[in-house]
């Protein structure tokens, strides 16, 4: 009776994902990062309504649609930073070009390390870019949208959580510097944490992850096995 | 009726990114395209940013929604989980160290050499 009800799906990842970003509100914490929660949250209420994830999935369907117009909008905020950073752009750019490198080569060469199979390392080459890209990219070369996703997001929030540590750690002091790693390491979710250190930060920072996103999904394919 | 006429025009570059997507057999997402087209429309002036900014602030912000479902399908995968999750977190932890320190660093460098 439940598992049928078309509002379902959407009332409670809609539902969950708020619960998710009050109490991050109330914490303050990035640790409880609202995606995370909300898949929680969801899940529970799946098991526990006996409603199969399958089910609920196709019931998403409508939300799903409008990734694709959302991850198009980026094109607009790095349009407007492009013309505030025209001066450093080379540097902004070869940053962001070898670390995305860097992360494929990385990923990959420890995929094989630990022989995981095809399917697990096409999951998770695409981890350090925002999930709207990668998700995609793992999901049309045969991956695990689901696994790629968790990827993501646990990269995202240790990237939130640690990002500070880890430019004292690397002596990464510039400002652009510092966006750059935390946008082409950590995307979306460590772009907020770099939002919090300055507004040049943030910027060079959302600029980073969406020109991240852009040059992972062309070398990709390269490196599927 | 902004909204809409914003929505439109972003429903327009989707549409276009998707028919790019299907007609070129290369494996790049249609919101690839789609973002090139966007910013090339904003870059030769087609397009102001004031005719999307609106719809574009909403979707961006409600991005993170969007990837809740994604997630929940890990319930179907928890046996490759409990199989491979410590290399998976190997690769998650190592590969965002690498990853933050050489951008970091490459940039940081180049942008001293400019400075000089």
């Amino acid at each position: 009776m439940l598992a049928e009800n078309a509002f379902l799906p959407i009332l409670l990842t809609l539902a969950s994902y708020e619960v998710g970003r009050a109490i991050q509100r109330k914490t303050g914490n990035s640790l409880c990062n609202p995606i995370l929660i909300g898949a929680i949250l969801t899940a529970s209420m799946l098991l526990l309504l006996k409603i199969p994830v399958d089910a609920y999935q196709s019931g998403c369907a409508p939300l799903q649609y409008l990734l694709t117009p959302a991850t198009i909008c980026y094109a607009l905020g790095l349009y407007e930073q492009l013309e505030k950073l025209k001066k450093q752009l080379g540097a902004v750019l070869a940053g962001i070009l070898c670390g995305s490198i860097v992360s494929l080569l990385s990923i990959r060469a420890m995929a094989f390390m630990f022989s995981l199979d095809d399917v697990l390392t096409i999951s998770l080459l695409p981890k350090s870019i925002t999930t709207a890209i990668g998700m995609v990219l793992s999901s049309e070369a045969g991956g695990i949208a689901a696994l790629t996703t968790a990827a993501i997001v646990i990269t995202g929030v240790l990237g939130n959580v640690f990002g500070e540590s880890l430019c004292k750690l690397f002596r990464i002091h510039h400002p652009i510097a510092q966006g750059v790693a935390f946008g082409t390491a950590s995307h979306a979710v460590g772009t907020s944490r770099a939002m919090e250190l300055s507004q040049l930060t943030g910027a060079v920072s959302s600029l980073s992850l969406t020109v991240a996103g852009v040059i992972t999904a062309v070398l990709f394919h390269f490196l599927i096995p | 009726m902004k909204y809409l006429q914003q929505f439109l025009r972003i429903l327009t570059i989707s549409f276009l990114g998707e028919l790019c997507h299907s007609l070129i057999s290369l494996p790049i997402p249609a919101s690839i395209y789609g973002m090139a087209f966007l910013f090339l429309a904003l870059k030769t002036g087609m397009m102001k940013p004031e005719q999307i900014r609106q719809t574009s602030q909403f979707f961006v912000g409600i991005m993170g929604v969007l990837f809740v479902c994604p997630a929940v399908g890990l319930l179907n995968c928890w046996e490759l989980l409990q199989k491979h999750g410590a290399a998976i977190l190997t690769i998650v932890v190592v590969s965002l160290l690498l990853t933050f320190a050489i951008s970091g660093r490459v940039t940081q460098r180049l942008l001293k050499k400019e400075d000089a």
